[in-house]
Formats: C-alpha cells, sequence, structure tokens
C-alpha cells in the first residue's frame, strides 16, 4: 500500500510574491489524486515542494513520520527513493539512451547484476508500451514517447508515492486516454499513491479518487471526486466547465460586479447545462462520470475499498448534491452501515477541505487528519 | 481569504537593488564551493563521469591554447628582446623571457581558455541540463547532483588545467625562442645559457598551482551558474556569459594574491 502524503499549513513565497498560502491537504495513501488550478497558480511548485526540492517558508509536509520541509538533506535523499516523478516533458537524460536513462536508477542504487537490470528495465519498458525502443536517444523519439519513458524510469525503483506533472500536455486525446488507462492500470498493479496536476477536465472527471483545486493563492477545495464535480462553488464551476463566465480571469482576478453580469447572462442562456462543452474535455453541468476502471485482466484497485468506506465515513458532511452522489458510488453493505449510523462520524479536520480559519483554531488541531488517511479497517468487519 | 493572504504590491526596487545582494550572491556561490568540497570523498567516486569530462574539456581548449601561447610567447619575447636591446642586456632576454612566461603568463592564458572555452562548455551543458529539468530529475531519483554531475567536472578542469599550463610554458617558450633567436638576431647560445640564471624551479611549481587554482575556480563558477540557470534558453545563455565574466574576474584577482604571496615565500634568484 502506498504511503500518505500530509500537507498542512504550507505556505511558499518567491521573494516577495506569494504562491499559494496555508494549503492543507492529505493524499490517501494508494489512492490518484488530481490538482487542478488555472495556469500561474503553482501547481509545479507545489509538485517541486513535495519532493524537497524547493522548501515552502511556513508549514510541513509529512511522509511516513518525516517532515520533509524541515529534514535534512541526507534524509531527504533517502525519502526521495518513496518517490517517482514523471516531469513535463519526461526530463530524461540527452545524453543516454531509453534504456540507459530508465536503468540510471537502478544502477545508481542498487547492485543488482546487469542482467537482472535488464530483466527490470524490459519489464518496465513494456509495461508502458515502449518495446523496441531501448536504442534511442530521447531526442530522436516523440513528446508521448518521452513522457512514457520518462513514466519508466520513475517506476523502476518501486515507488510508493508517485507524481505527475501534466501527463497530458502535449499529447492528443487519444494518447491522453491511453496514459489515463495506463494510470489506472498501474495504480491497479501497485497500490501507490498518486497525483496528478493538471489542466485537463477530461482527466479530471474520470480518473482520479480525490480532486483539488488552487486558486488565488490558495486550495479553493480538496475533497472525494463527487464534492468537486457536484460543488456549486463559482470557481470550481467556472474551471470544471471550462468557462469565461466567472470569478477567474484571463490574467488576474475580475471585480465582482462584472462576474456577477456575467453570471446573469449564463443563468438567462441556461446555465451550464445548456452551455455546451468547453475545451480540454470540459463538458456541461455538473455530472459526475463514471471513473475509469482497470483494464480486464488486472486486479482490482485496493484503493478503490478503502476510499468507499473511507467516503462512507464523512457522507454526512457533505451537501446533499455530493451526498447522492457519493450514494450511488457505494457498494450496499456499506450505503447501508452509512445509511444507519454505524460509521463513527468523522473528526473535524477529516474532511479534505482547505483549512477553514474558523474550524482551525477550534477543533481541527486534534489529529484530526489521520482520521482520513488511515482509516481503521475494523468498520468493515462488524 | 483573509487580508494576510492579499498579494503584495511589488516594491519599486523589490529586493533588487538591495545592499545585501551582492553579498547573498558571493555568499551562495562560496556555500557552494563547500559543498563541492564536502562532495570531494565522498563514494562511489565518479570515474567515467571524470575521464569523459576530463577528454571533453581538453579537446576544447588544446588547439585554442596551443593557437594563444605561440602569439603570446612571441610578443613577450619581441618587447623584451627590445628592451634589453636598450639596456644593453641582451644576453638576458632569455632568461627574462622564461620568467615571464612561466611565471605569469602561462597560468593567465590557460586561465583564460579553461574559463572561456571550458568552462563556457561545462556551464552551457549544465545549463541546459537545468532547464529540462535533468537536474531535477536527478535529485529526484536520489542522486546528487553535485556528487555525480559537478565533483567530476571540477577536478576535470583542475587537471586539464596543469597540464595545459605545462603546455602554455613549453609553446610560449618555443615562441619566444624562435622571436628572439630567428627574427631578432639574438644568438642561441646566449638565449638558452640565460634561462637559469634568473629563473628557479620553484617558479614552475608556483605556475603549476596558479593554474590548479585556477581549474578549481572556473570549474565551480561555471557548475554553480549552469546549475543555477533558469528561465529558458536565454538563462542559460545569460549563464555562460556571467560565469565567463565573474571566473575572468576572480582569477585575475586570486593571481594577484598568489602572487604576492609567492615572492614573499619564494625570494628571487640573486639576493
Amino acid at each position: 500500500m502506498g504511503v500518505a502524503v500530509e500537507v498542512s499549513g504550507l505556505t511558499k513565497s518567491f521573494g516577495s510574491q506569494n504562491i499559494w498560502s496555508d494549503v492543507t491537504l492529505t493524499l490517501p495513501p494508494g489512492e490518484i489524486s488530481v490538482l487542478l488550478g488555472p495556469s500561474g497558480t503553482g501547481k509545479s511548485v507545489f509538485l517541486k515542494s513535495l519532493v524537497g526540492l524547493l522548501k515552502p517558508e511556513k508549514g510541513s509536509i509529512v511522509i511516513s513520520d518525516t517532515d520533509i520541509v524541515r529534514t535534512s538533506e541526507h534524509q531527504l535523499y533517502e525519502i526521495r527513493k518513496l518517490f517517482g516523478v514523471l516531469f513535463q516533458d519526461g526530463a530524461l537524460f540527452g545524453s543516454m539512451t531509453l534504456y540507459d536513462n530508465i536503468a540510471f536508477p537502478l544502477r545508481e542504487h542498487t547492485k543488482k547484476s546487469e542482467s537482472e537490470i535488464r530483466s527490470i528495465v524490459l519489464e518496465k519498458m513494456d509495461m508502458v508500451g515502449l518495446q523496441g525502443a531501448e536504442g534511442k536517444l530521447p531526442g530522436e523519439i516523440s513528446g508521448g514517447m518521452r513522457k512514457r519513458a520518462g513514466l519508466a524510469r520513475a517506476l523502476v525503483l518501486d515507488p510508493e508515492i508517485i507524481l505527475f506533472d501534466e501527463p497530458d500536455s502535449g499529447l492528443d486525446p487519444v494518447r491522453v486516454a491511453y496514459l489515463n488507462q495506463l494510470i489506472v492500470d498501474l495504480n491497479a498493479q501497485i497500490d501507490a499513491t498518486f497525483l496528478i496536476v493538471t489542466h485537463d477536465i477530461g482527466t479530471a472527471r474520470t480518473v482520479p479518487d480525490n480532486l483539488g483545486l488552487l486558486f488565488r493563492r490558495n486550495l479553493v477545495m480538496f475533497g472525494p471526486r463527487e464534492q468537486l464535480l457536484t460543488s456549486q462553488e463559482p470557481v470550481v464551476r467556472q474551471f470544471l466547465n471550462g468557462r469565461r463566465e466567472g470569478p477567474i480571469g484571463m490574467s488576474e482576478e475580475k471585480d465582482v460586479a462584472q462576474v456577477e453580469a456575467e453570471m446573469a447572462a449564463l443563468e438567462a442562456r441556461g446555465g451550464d447545462s445548456h452551455n455546451g462543452v468547453g475545451p480540454k474535455g470540459a463538458s456541461g453541468g455538473d455530472a459526475v462520470p463514471p471513473q475509469l476502471t482497470p483494464s480486464e485482466g488486472l486486479p482490482e484497485r485496493k484503493a478503490e475499498r478503502r476510499r468507499q468506506e473511507r467516503v462512507a465515513r464523512m457522507l454526512h458532511e457533505f451537501d446533499p448534491e455530493t451526498q447522492a452522489a457519493i450514494r450511488q458510488s457505494l457498494p450496499e453493505d456499506l450505503l447501508a452501515k452509512a445509511e444507519s449510523g454505524a460509521f463513527e462520524p468523522t473528526r473535524a479536520g477529516g474532511r479534505h477541505w482547505a483549512a477553514e480559519p474558523d474550524a482551525h483554531g477550534t477543533e481541527g488541531q486534534t489529529a484530526g487528519s489521520t482520521a482520513t488517511a488511515v482509516l481503521p479497517r475494523r468498520g468493515g468487519e462488524e | 481569504m483573509t487580508a494576510t493572504d492579499k498579494p503584495k504590491a511589488p516594491g519599486l526596487l523589490d529586493g533588487k537593488l538591495s545592499p545585501t545582494r551582492p553579498l547573498r550572491a558571493s555568499g551562495n556561490l562560496f556555500a557552494f564551493a563547500l559543498d563541492v568540497l564536502r562532495a570531494l570523498p565522498k563514494r562511489p567516486f565518479q570515474l567515467r563521469e571524470f575521464l569523459q569530462q576530463a577528454w571533453f574539456v581538453a579537446s576544447v581548449t588544446i588547439i585554442p591554447t596551443a593557437l594563444v601561447a605561440i602569439p603570446f610567447g612571441a610578443v613577450i619575447a619581441l618587447q623584451l628582446g627590445s628592451l634589453t636591446r636598450q639596456l644593453g642586456a641582451q644576453s638576458f632576454s632569455g632568461a627574462a623571457s622564461v620568467l615571464a612566461v612561466v611565471r605569469e603568463a602561462s597560468p593567465i592564458v590557460t586561465a583564460l581558455l579553461i574559463a572561456g572555452a571550458g568552462g563556457s562548455a561545462i556551464c552551457a551543458d549544465l545549463g541546459s541540463r537545468k532547464i529540462r529539468d535533468e537536474i531535477d530529475a536527478m535529485e529526484v531519483l536520489g542522486i546528487s547532483p553535485i556528487q555525480r554531475l559537478v565533483v567530476p567536472r571540477v577536478l576535470a578542469a583542475m587537471l586539464v588545467s596543469t597540464l595545459l599550463n605545462g603546455l602554455v610554458s613549453v609553446v610560449g617558450v618555443a615562441g619566444g625562442y624562435f622571436f628572439n633567436v630567428v627574427l631578432q638576431g639574438g644568438t642561441p647560445g646566449a638565449y638558452l645559457a640565460s634561462f637559469s640564471a634568473l629563473a628557479q624551479i620553484e617558479d614552475f611549481w608556483a605556475s603549476e598551482f596558479k593554474a590548479l587554482v585556477f581549474g578549481l575556480i572556473a570549474g565551480i563558477v561555471a557548475s554553480y551558474k549552469g546549475l543555477n540557470a533558469g528561465g529558458g534558453p536565454k538563462g542559460v545563455g545569460d549563464a555562460v556569459n556571467q560565469s565567463v565574466v565573474i571566473t575572468f574576474l576572480l582569477l585575475f584577482a586570486v593571481n594577484l594574491v598568489i602572487t604576492a604571496i609567492y615572492f614573499q615565500l619564494v625570494p628571487p634568484k640573486g639576493q
């Protein structure tokens, strides 16, 4: 099972420019999470902070009991072995062939013999569909292949956490669909914790278990996919529907009067569901499409049942629309348990929201984050 | 959103003209140099990378160095030839020429080429890796770029620098001999005989030591600037430019200091 990543109160600035502040979220172990956000809201900065490439000024990122914001350089290099990161362009070493690129972490970190390395590398290349491209240089292959090769390299050390920086950028929709399926399949096979940073709404609607949105230097919302997909929060709705009407402007924020006028005009046209289809997989309305499932022949995602239990436990906290969407996704037994109140209510702070200022000081501090991160299994047996 | 989250308006200077900025920059460079020194003894030593880099730095510097060394030696020979004739000390022109070439000209020429050809190539290489996220990827894979990339490059620059210094000395002295004897009508015997009149073996060691230090500085500055390149291809270009300029400034300053100390430690012959 993957490792939970607990981020709390994280703040990052470059000089006097604040990137985001007080970001609090927990990536539940083994689940797939997607972080959305308009361009320039520091999503990549967030990813780099998670692996310790950038040092936030405030807050903590706890991964298997180590706070990587404050740990030593040596410890950081150890923790990083838990990570696999897929950079935007694959970040392959330009002077090495694909084979050498993918073998690189094994050669540096393990004492495996060259034949063992060969079998691992070929297995991972097979996994991402790159058979026969071992001898090619990164400059000779297409962007999609570079990304898949980068993914293979991120996978060779059997990471517990895999981070994807815009896996869809520069790919055509068909390749994105294949890559998304690959991500879900991988999750089913290795049960690691996944975080995907993207702009692609299609990906955000169908791939993840959890969704988050960064905007205006804040984490607007982070929670189960149903929560964001059914949310009435103007920013979330605007982003998921890919429309101009709403608080997100071309360069910066808009003024309130303009937003109100735009929203009124949108309502007059019949609202989101009559607004047609937006770019990047954005579709009208707030439907919750079915989640991608692993390809046939692969095991079920172990995270699925864990997530269902976790969500059932906090069912009562959501808006009615979200609750309805979640109810549809739950299996009979969990649903019955949730309805009958057999689940203990989740403690405050367990909800994947951005920290609310008022809740924060009162009860949010009571180590509630563990309630969502590592859900005790006992609820299922009784 | 609370009041503290409001974006701060960028200040007029925004730290760009702060008096501490150059201090911070030089502090960062120095800290980087210490990191490199600390990573020097760490295992496993990257022998392959070291050999590759040594070969690479040598291949981009040998020809230009030789081509610069010949006219450099010639200019010194010409200047000294006419000066010694004016002073009536023609028999010492060989001695003075050797002294000038070995003590000063050779490490300076080496420094210019190590910084200009070797350093800029190292900086451009690391800078382009940086902007392609390769350096980040390497760190994320749990491998220190300082140990894996910078240490072999700095050592390679130091090695090649000392070797080049020897090359420049030989080529410079040979060039000086040619110009003095063939073009200015000096006598070969006097030129060669006066070699050891003023020069001593310490001059050569000091010169090699200078070259070693220059190689170290050039390697560290080039790596530092390369690893801190940002802002796309233009950032790499800027980094290369800055690395060459900074290295030149540092090398000439360090050269002055080493020369001053040298004359305190090793008294010139005949005193």
